[in-house]
Protein backbone atom coordinates (compact mmCIF):
# COMPACT_ATOMS: atom_id res chain seq x y z
CA UNK A 1 0.00 0.00 0.00
CA UNK A 2 1.91 3.44 -1.20
CA UNK A 3 -0.98 5.71 -1.01
CA UNK A 4 -2.81 7.17 1.64
CA UNK A 5 -5.70 9.37 2.37
CA UNK A 6 -5.80 12.85 3.26
CA UNK A 7 -8.51 14.61 5.01
CA UNK A 8 -10.07 15.78 1.90
CA UNK A 9 -10.32 12.01 0.72
CA UNK A 10 -7.87 12.11 -2.16
CA UNK A 11 -5.24 9.63 -2.50
CA UNK A 12 -2.49 11.49 -3.47
CA UNK A 13 0.13 11.30 -0.72
CA UNK A 14 3.02 8.90 -0.72
CA UNK A 15 5.07 6.68 1.17
CA UNK A 16 8.59 6.84 0.58
CA UNK A 17 11.31 4.43 0.79
CA UNK A 18 14.67 5.01 1.49
CA UNK A 19 18.31 3.66 -0.03
CA UNK A 20 19.33 0.44 2.17
CA UNK A 21 20.78 1.58 5.57
CA UNK A 22 19.82 5.19 5.38
CA UNK A 23 17.67 5.14 8.07
CA UNK A 24 20.46 3.76 10.24
CA UNK A 25 23.05 5.54 9.26
CA UNK A 26 20.94 8.94 9.54
CA UNK A 27 20.45 8.05 12.89
CA UNK A 28 23.55 7.19 14.41
CA UNK A 29 24.93 10.50 12.85
CA UNK A 30 22.43 12.51 14.36
CA UNK A 31 23.07 10.50 18.20
CA UNK A 32 27.16 11.14 17.46
CA UNK A 33 26.70 14.86 16.06
CA UNK A 34 23.83 15.75 19.01
CA UNK A 35 26.92 14.00 21.57
CA UNK A 36 29.85 15.79 20.06
CA UNK A 37 29.22 18.69 18.59
CA UNK A 38 27.89 21.34 21.80
CA UNK A 39 31.78 20.55 22.92
CA UNK A 40 32.46 22.71 20.35
CA UNK A 41 29.93 24.85 19.72
CA UNK A 42 27.65 25.09 23.08
CA UNK A 43 24.73 26.81 21.22
CA UNK A 44 24.39 23.76 19.71
CA UNK A 45 23.09 22.05 22.69
CA UNK A 46 19.53 23.73 21.95
CA UNK A 47 19.26 21.02 18.90
CA UNK A 48 17.36 17.68 19.39
CA UNK A 49 18.77 16.27 16.01
CA UNK A 50 17.68 12.74 17.45
CA UNK A 51 14.47 14.33 17.25
CA UNK A 52 14.24 15.81 14.24
CA UNK A 53 15.28 12.38 12.71
CA UNK A 54 12.84 10.68 14.50
CA UNK A 55 9.74 13.00 13.05
CA UNK A 56 11.40 12.93 9.43
CA UNK A 57 11.17 9.46 9.20
CA UNK A 58 7.59 9.45 10.91
CA UNK A 59 6.07 11.76 8.08
CA UNK A 60 8.03 10.28 5.27
CA UNK A 61 7.55 6.76 6.24
CA UNK A 62 3.40 7.28 7.40
CA UNK A 63 3.69 3.78 8.76
CA UNK A 64 2.31 4.51 12.78
CA UNK A 65 3.95 1.22 13.66
CA UNK A 66 7.07 1.95 11.71
CA UNK A 67 7.59 5.50 13.19
CA UNK A 68 7.18 4.57 16.67
CA UNK A 69 8.85 1.89 16.90
CA UNK A 70 11.88 4.12 15.16
CA UNK A 71 11.21 6.22 17.90
CA UNK A 72 11.62 3.96 20.57
CA UNK A 73 14.74 2.94 19.04
CA UNK A 74 16.33 6.49 18.66
CA UNK A 75 14.91 7.23 22.34
CA UNK A 76 16.10 4.91 24.43
CA UNK A 77 20.14 5.07 22.31
CA UNK A 78 20.01 8.53 23.25
CA UNK A 79 18.77 7.83 26.85
CA UNK A 80 21.93 5.56 27.12
CA UNK A 81 24.16 8.35 26.18
CA UNK A 82 22.59 10.60 28.86
CA UNK A 83 24.36 9.24 31.81
CA UNK A 84 22.69 7.44 34.59
CA UNK A 85 21.20 10.11 35.87
CA UNK A 86 18.53 9.70 33.17
CA UNK A 87 16.54 6.52 33.37
CA UNK A 88 16.36 4.31 30.02
CA UNK A 89 12.29 5.08 29.03
CA UNK A 90 12.51 9.06 29.80
CA UNK A 91 13.09 9.87 25.63
CA UNK A 92 12.40 6.53 25.06
CA UNK A 93 8.87 7.38 25.67
CA UNK A 94 8.67 10.77 24.38
CA UNK A 95 10.24 9.91 20.89
CA UNK A 96 7.56 6.93 20.51
CA UNK A 97 4.71 8.72 21.05
CA UNK A 98 6.08 11.42 18.41
CA UNK A 99 7.12 9.00 16.13
CA UNK A 100 3.71 7.34 16.45
CA UNK A 101 2.38 11.07 16.05
CA UNK A 102 4.07 11.85 13.33
CA UNK A 103 3.55 9.25 11.12
CA UNK A 104 -0.04 9.27 11.87
CA UNK A 105 -0.37 12.37 10.13
CA UNK A 106 1.76 11.87 7.46
CA UNK A 107 -0.56 9.57 6.74
CA UNK A 108 -3.17 12.05 6.44
CA UNK A 109 -1.79 15.01 5.44
CA UNK A 110 1.21 16.39 3.06
CA UNK A 111 3.88 17.43 4.86
CA UNK A 112 6.37 18.02 1.98
CA UNK A 113 5.99 21.88 2.07
CA UNK A 114 8.26 23.73 4.06
CA UNK A 115 6.09 25.68 6.07
CA UNK A 116 4.06 22.55 6.94
CA UNK A 117 7.28 20.87 8.22
CA UNK A 118 8.17 24.02 10.05
CA UNK A 119 4.80 24.24 12.02
CA UNK A 120 5.01 20.30 12.52
CA UNK A 121 8.66 20.24 14.05
CA UNK A 122 8.01 23.38 16.09
CA UNK A 123 4.53 21.32 17.46
CA UNK A 124 6.49 17.92 17.92
CA UNK A 125 9.09 19.44 19.85
CA UNK A 126 6.74 21.46 22.08
CA UNK A 127 5.02 17.87 22.58
CA UNK A 128 8.05 16.24 23.45
CA UNK A 129 9.54 18.30 25.79
CA UNK A 130 5.83 18.40 27.48
CA UNK A 131 5.84 13.88 27.09
CA UNK A 132 9.39 14.26 29.05
CA UNK A 133 8.26 16.90 31.79
CA UNK A 134 5.08 14.93 31.96
CA UNK A 135 6.94 11.51 32.47
CA UNK A 136 9.18 13.46 34.86
CA UNK A 137 6.28 14.65 37.19
CA UNK A 138 4.35 11.83 37.45
CA UNK A 139 6.94 8.42 37.05
CA UNK A 140 9.66 9.93 38.86
CA UNK A 141 8.32 12.97 40.83
CA UNK A 142 10.82 15.15 39.62
CA UNK A 143 9.20 18.32 39.55
CA UNK A 144 9.76 20.52 36.38
CA UNK A 145 8.66 23.78 34.71
CA UNK A 146 6.21 23.24 31.86
CA UNK A 147 7.22 26.18 29.69
CA UNK A 148 9.52 28.83 29.62
CA UNK A 149 10.98 31.17 27.19
CA UNK A 150 13.94 28.77 26.05
CA UNK A 151 11.24 26.16 25.06
CA UNK A 152 9.80 28.73 22.97
CA UNK A 153 13.06 29.63 21.28
CA UNK A 154 14.64 25.67 21.36
CA UNK A 155 11.31 24.79 19.26
CA UNK A 156 11.63 27.66 16.46
CA UNK A 157 15.27 26.92 15.75
CA UNK A 158 14.77 23.18 15.89
CA UNK A 159 12.21 23.61 13.37
CA UNK A 160 14.25 26.08 11.15
CA UNK A 161 16.90 23.50 11.47
CA UNK A 162 14.64 20.98 10.03
CA UNK A 163 13.16 22.42 7.25
CA UNK A 164 17.09 22.81 6.00
CA UNK A 165 17.74 19.01 7.05
CA UNK A 166 14.73 17.67 5.72
CA UNK A 167 15.45 18.79 2.28
CA UNK A 168 19.42 17.20 2.86
CA UNK A 169 17.37 13.79 4.25
CA UNK A 170 15.31 13.78 0.94
CA UNK A 171 17.96 13.26 -1.16
CA UNK A 172 18.11 9.57 0.58
CA UNK A 173 14.81 8.72 -0.49
CA UNK A 174 14.66 6.25 -3.64
CA UNK A 175 13.73 7.98 -6.86
CA UNK B 1 -8.75 -15.43 20.80
CA UNK B 2 -9.82 -11.55 19.86
CA UNK B 3 -8.77 -10.44 16.26
CA UNK B 4 -7.80 -6.86 16.60
CA UNK B 5 -8.86 -4.99 13.62
CA UNK B 6 -5.58 -3.95 11.36
CA UNK B 7 -6.77 0.09 11.84
CA UNK B 8 -6.28 -0.51 15.49
CA UNK B 9 -2.89 -3.09 15.67
CA UNK B 10 -0.40 0.41 15.29
CA UNK B 11 -2.56 1.71 18.80
CA UNK B 12 -1.75 -1.37 20.11
CA UNK B 13 1.86 -1.81 19.61
CA UNK B 14 2.05 1.94 21.06
CA UNK B 15 0.13 1.61 24.08
CA UNK B 16 2.70 -2.09 24.14
CA UNK B 17 5.58 -0.17 23.94
CA UNK B 18 4.73 2.92 26.36
CA UNK B 19 3.63 -0.04 28.91
CA UNK B 20 7.14 -2.07 28.29
CA UNK B 21 8.91 1.35 28.91
CA UNK B 22 6.51 2.64 31.88
CA UNK B 23 7.99 -0.82 33.65
CA UNK B 24 11.40 -0.10 32.55
CA UNK B 25 11.33 2.98 34.41
CA UNK B 26 9.70 1.61 37.40
CA UNK B 27 11.84 -1.35 37.65
CA UNK B 28 14.98 1.12 37.34
CA UNK B 29 13.47 3.34 40.29
CA UNK B 30 12.91 0.41 42.46
CA UNK B 31 15.81 -1.73 41.93
CA UNK B 32 18.34 1.50 41.52
CA UNK B 33 19.43 -0.78 38.67
CA UNK B 34 20.14 1.54 35.13
CA UNK B 35 20.47 -0.74 32.56
CA UNK B 36 24.29 -0.98 32.47
CA UNK B 37 24.39 -3.51 30.23
CA UNK B 38 22.57 -1.39 27.45
CA UNK B 39 24.38 1.69 27.91
CA UNK B 40 28.11 0.15 28.00
CA UNK B 41 26.85 -1.51 24.79
CA UNK B 42 25.52 2.13 23.43
CA UNK B 43 28.95 3.98 24.50
CA UNK B 44 30.97 1.39 23.67
CA UNK B 45 29.44 1.43 19.74
CA UNK B 46 29.42 5.50 20.20
CA UNK B 47 32.38 6.52 21.89
CA UNK B 48 35.04 5.76 19.05
CA UNK B 49 32.33 8.00 16.13
CA UNK B 50 32.70 10.59 19.09
CA UNK B 51 36.33 10.08 19.46
CA UNK B 52 37.03 10.54 15.71
CA UNK B 53 34.17 13.44 15.67
CA UNK B 54 36.20 15.17 18.71
CA UNK B 55 39.36 15.46 16.89
CA UNK B 56 37.82 16.10 13.70
CA UNK B 57 35.47 18.92 15.12
CA UNK B 58 38.87 20.25 17.32
CA UNK B 59 40.79 20.45 14.00
CA UNK B 60 38.12 22.04 12.14
CA UNK B 61 37.54 24.38 14.58
CA UNK B 62 41.27 25.43 15.32
CA UNK B 63 41.77 25.91 11.32
CA UNK B 64 38.76 28.26 10.78
CA UNK B 65 39.32 30.67 13.89
CA UNK B 66 42.94 30.84 12.71
CA UNK B 67 42.80 30.57 9.22
CA UNK B 68 39.29 31.15 7.59
CA UNK B 69 38.63 33.92 10.32
CA UNK B 70 41.39 36.12 8.82
CA UNK B 71 40.60 35.85 5.02
CA UNK B 72 38.48 38.74 5.82
CA UNK B 73 40.96 41.71 4.29
CA UNK B 74 40.68 43.93 1.44
CA UNK B 75 41.26 43.02 -2.55
CA UNK B 76 44.59 44.65 -2.44
CA UNK B 77 45.92 42.38 -0.18
CA UNK B 78 44.74 39.24 -1.42
CA UNK B 79 47.40 38.43 -3.88
CA UNK B 80 50.14 38.74 -0.87
CA UNK B 81 47.32 36.52 1.21
CA UNK B 82 47.43 33.82 -1.39
CA UNK B 83 51.34 33.36 -1.48
CA UNK B 84 51.33 33.54 2.30
CA UNK B 85 48.52 30.93 2.64
CA UNK B 86 49.96 27.79 3.06
CA UNK B 87 52.41 29.08 6.24
CA UNK B 88 49.32 30.42 7.65
CA UNK B 89 47.71 27.08 7.36
CA UNK B 90 50.85 25.86 8.97
CA UNK B 91 51.11 28.15 11.43
CA UNK B 92 47.14 27.69 12.50
CA UNK B 93 48.20 23.95 13.11
CA UNK B 94 51.33 24.85 14.94
CA UNK B 95 49.42 26.89 16.92
CA UNK B 96 46.48 25.27 17.44
CA UNK B 97 49.51 22.26 18.41
CA UNK B 98 50.93 25.06 20.79
CA UNK B 99 48.12 25.83 22.82
CA UNK B 100 46.94 22.08 23.27
CA UNK B 101 50.83 22.05 24.98
CA UNK B 102 49.45 25.12 26.57
CA UNK B 103 46.95 23.78 28.17
CA UNK B 104 48.97 20.75 28.84
CA UNK B 105 51.26 21.94 30.67
CA UNK B 106 49.19 23.71 33.20
CA UNK B 107 47.28 20.16 33.89
CA UNK B 108 51.08 18.92 34.09
CA UNK B 109 52.02 21.51 36.18
CA UNK B 110 48.98 21.21 38.56
CA UNK B 111 49.61 17.32 38.72
CA UNK B 112 53.09 18.22 39.58
CA UNK B 113 52.04 20.55 42.50
CA UNK B 114 49.48 18.26 43.80
CA UNK B 115 51.88 15.21 43.60
CA UNK B 116 49.93 13.63 46.94
CA UNK B 117 46.69 13.17 45.05
CA UNK B 118 46.84 10.24 42.23
CA UNK B 119 45.21 11.72 38.84
CA UNK B 120 45.04 10.88 35.37
CA UNK B 121 44.39 13.18 32.37
CA UNK B 122 41.28 12.72 30.26
CA UNK B 123 40.05 14.38 26.76
CA UNK B 124 36.30 15.12 26.54
CA UNK B 125 34.87 13.36 23.65
CA UNK B 126 31.46 13.94 23.98
CA UNK B 127 28.69 15.21 25.47
CA UNK B 128 25.09 13.60 27.12
CA UNK B 129 22.87 13.26 23.82
CA UNK B 130 20.09 15.03 25.42
CA UNK B 131 19.22 18.51 27.35
CA UNK B 132 17.56 16.35 30.47
CA UNK B 133 21.14 16.09 32.07
CA UNK B 134 24.28 17.98 32.36
CA UNK B 135 27.44 15.82 31.15
CA UNK B 136 30.62 15.16 29.51
CA UNK B 137 31.94 12.12 28.23
CA UNK B 138 36.05 11.29 28.75
CA UNK B 139 38.13 9.17 26.21
CA UNK B 140 39.38 6.86 29.35
CA UNK B 141 37.44 4.79 31.40
CA UNK B 142 37.82 1.74 33.38
CA UNK B 143 41.05 0.43 32.01
CA UNK B 144 43.15 3.63 33.10
CA UNK B 145 41.74 3.33 36.72
CA UNK B 146 38.28 5.81 36.33
CA UNK B 147 36.00 4.39 38.42
CA UNK B 148 32.45 5.42 39.86
CA UNK B 149 32.36 8.66 42.09
CA UNK B 150 35.63 9.67 41.64
CA UNK B 151 36.47 13.85 41.08
CA UNK B 152 36.74 15.20 38.07
CA UNK B 153 38.56 19.28 37.75
CA UNK B 154 40.57 21.04 35.84
CA UNK B 155 43.11 23.67 37.23
CA UNK B 156 40.49 26.62 37.49
CA UNK B 157 38.19 24.30 39.36
CA UNK B 158 35.84 21.94 40.37
CA UNK B 159 34.15 20.05 37.03
CA UNK B 160 31.93 17.58 38.71
CA UNK B 161 32.13 13.55 39.20
CA UNK B 162 32.29 10.06 37.23
CA UNK B 163 28.98 8.90 37.29
CA UNK B 164 29.58 5.89 34.86
CA UNK B 165 32.41 3.92 33.86
CA UNK B 166 33.02 2.14 31.36
CA UNK B 167 35.94 0.06 29.62
CA UNK B 168 37.21 2.47 27.86
CA UNK B 169 34.96 6.32 28.77
CA UNK B 170 33.41 7.38 31.38
CA UNK B 171 30.80 9.92 31.61
CA UNK B 172 30.48 12.85 34.46
CA UNK B 173 27.87 14.43 35.77
CA UNK B 174 28.73 18.49 35.95
CA UNK B 175 28.58 20.38 39.04
CA UNK B 176 25.77 22.44 36.77
CA UNK B 177 23.54 19.73 36.64
CA UNK B 178 20.32 19.24 38.79
CA UNK B 179 21.71 15.79 40.55
CA UNK B 180 25.40 17.39 41.14
CA UNK B 181 26.67 18.91 44.47
CA UNK B 182 30.19 19.58 46.16
CA UNK B 183 31.15 20.02 49.90
CA UNK B 184 31.93 23.27 49.80
CA UNK B 185 32.97 26.84 51.81
CA UNK B 186 33.31 30.34 51.73
CA UNK B 187 36.62 31.28 51.34
CA UNK B 188 37.09 34.46 54.25
CA UNK B 189 34.42 33.53 56.54
CA UNK B 190 34.82 29.54 56.09
CA UNK B 191 31.68 28.66 56.72
CA UNK B 192 30.48 25.70 54.83
CA UNK B 193 27.50 24.77 52.97
CA UNK B 194 27.26 22.21 49.92
CA UNK B 195 27.26 24.06 46.87
CA UNK B 196 24.94 22.13 43.99
CA UNK B 197 23.46 22.69 40.24
CA UNK B 198 20.37 23.90 38.94
CA UNK B 199 20.41 22.83 35.65
CA UNK B 200 21.44 26.33 34.81
CA UNK B 201 25.06 28.51 34.19
CA UNK B 202 24.96 29.23 38.30
CA UNK B 203 25.30 26.72 41.12
CA UNK B 204 23.50 27.40 44.32
CA UNK B 205 25.10 27.23 47.79
CA UNK B 206 21.96 25.99 49.80
CA UNK B 207 22.91 26.23 53.78
CA UNK B 208 24.30 29.82 54.61
CA UNK B 209 22.10 31.01 57.29
CA UNK B 210 20.98 34.91 56.94
CA UNK B 211 23.22 35.93 59.87
CA UNK B 212 26.39 35.03 58.66
CA UNK B 213 28.00 38.01 56.28
CA UNK B 214 28.61 36.84 52.53
CA UNK B 215 30.59 39.37 50.00
CA UNK B 216 30.04 39.60 46.27
CA UNK B 217 32.69 37.92 44.15
CA UNK B 218 33.90 36.18 47.56
CA UNK B 219 35.45 32.89 46.27
CA UNK B 220 34.23 29.72 46.91
CA UNK B 221 36.24 26.25 47.86
CA UNK B 222 35.83 22.64 48.43
CA UNK B 223 35.98 21.71 51.92
CA UNK B 224 36.80 18.61 51.69
CA UNK B 225 33.41 17.27 53.60
CA UNK B 226 32.28 15.17 50.66
CA UNK B 227 35.44 12.78 50.33
CA UNK B 228 35.68 13.07 46.76
CA UNK B 229 37.36 16.54 46.49
CA UNK B 230 40.47 17.51 48.02
CA UNK B 231 40.36 20.93 50.41
CA UNK B 232 40.64 24.19 49.09
CA UNK B 233 40.22 23.63 45.13
CA UNK B 234 38.35 26.54 43.48
CA UNK B 235 34.54 25.87 43.30
CA UNK B 236 33.74 29.40 42.07
CA UNK B 237 32.69 32.75 43.06
CA UNK B 238 29.23 34.35 45.11
CA UNK B 239 27.86 36.40 42.21
CA UNK B 240 24.71 36.79 43.26
CA UNK B 241 23.33 37.10 46.96
CA UNK B 242 19.38 37.11 48.74
CA UNK B 243 17.80 37.08 51.58
CA UNK B 244 15.92 33.75 52.32
CA UNK B 245 14.19 32.05 55.12
CA UNK B 246 15.96 30.59 56.93
CA UNK B 247 19.04 30.60 54.57
CA UNK B 248 20.33 32.80 51.92
CA UNK B 249 20.27 32.22 48.73
CA UNK B 250 23.57 32.40 46.93
CA UNK B 251 24.06 31.83 43.45
CA UNK B 252 27.63 30.75 42.68
CA UNK B 253 29.91 31.34 38.99
CA UNK B 254 31.70 27.95 38.60
CA UNK B 255 35.31 28.52 38.29
CA UNK B 256 35.68 26.08 35.91
CA UNK B 257 34.71 26.83 32.49
CA UNK B 258 31.68 23.81 32.32
CA UNK B 259 30.60 25.06 28.62
CA UNK B 260 34.26 24.95 26.97
CA UNK B 261 36.31 21.56 28.24
CA UNK B 262 38.63 20.17 26.43
CA UNK B 263 41.15 18.48 29.05
CA UNK B 264 40.04 17.67 32.76
CA UNK B 265 41.51 15.59 35.21
CA UNK B 266 40.44 12.81 37.41
CA UNK B 267 40.99 12.43 41.05
CA UNK B 268 41.99 8.50 41.10
CA UNK B 269 41.12 7.77 44.60
CA UNK B 270 37.45 6.86 45.99
CA UNK B 271 38.71 7.46 49.64
CA UNK B 272 39.03 10.41 51.23
CA UNK B 273 41.99 12.54 50.58
CA UNK B 274 41.13 14.92 53.12
CA UNK B 275 42.58 12.06 55.53
CA UNK B 276 45.94 12.54 55.07
CA UNK B 277 46.05 16.14 56.49
CA UNK B 278 43.94 15.06 59.24
CA UNK B 279 46.61 15.85 62.12
CA UNK B 280 47.17 19.53 60.45
CA UNK B 281 43.31 20.76 59.63
CA UNK B 282 41.95 20.31 63.59
CA UNK B 283 38.59 19.14 61.83
CA UNK B 284 36.94 16.66 63.53
CA UNK B 285 37.97 13.33 62.47
CA UNK B 286 35.33 11.78 60.18
CA UNK B 287 32.68 8.91 61.33
CA UNK B 288 34.06 5.41 61.70
CA UNK B 289 33.35 3.62 58.47
CA UNK B 290 33.01 6.27 56.09
CA UNK B 291 36.75 6.66 54.73
CA UNK B 292 34.85 5.33 51.65
CA UNK B 293 31.55 7.13 50.07
CA UNK B 294 28.22 5.36 50.36
CA UNK B 295 28.34 4.56 46.76
CA UNK B 296 31.40 3.57 46.39
CA UNK B 297 31.54 1.31 48.79
CA UNK B 298 28.64 -0.79 47.20
CA UNK B 299 31.01 -1.94 44.23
Amino acid sequence: MNEAFDIRGQSHIEVHKFRAGAITIATLLALVIQASFPIHFAKTAVLDLPLLVTIYFGLSRRNPSTGLLLGMVIGLLQDSLSGPTVPLGLYGIAKTIIGYLASSIGARLDTEHPAARFALTASFFVAHQGLIVLTRRILLAQPEPWFNMHLFVAALVNALVAVFLFLVLDRLRKN
Amino acid sequence: MVAIPSRHKSLVLLAGVIVLQVLMLAVQIKRDAEGRLIRVWTVGAVSPFERAGSYGFGWIRDTWRHYFALQNTTKENERIRRENDVLKLQITQLQGKAAEADRLATLLNFRQSHADVPMIGARVIGTGAGTASLTIQLDRGERDGIRKNMGVITPDGVVGKVVEAYPNASQVLLLTDKDSGVGAMLADSRVQSPVGGQGEPLLVMKYVPNDDTVNLGERVITSGMDRIFPRDLPVGTVAEIKSGNPFKQIRIKPAANLERLEEVLVLLSLRSLEMKNEGNTGDPPPAPGAANPPRAAKR
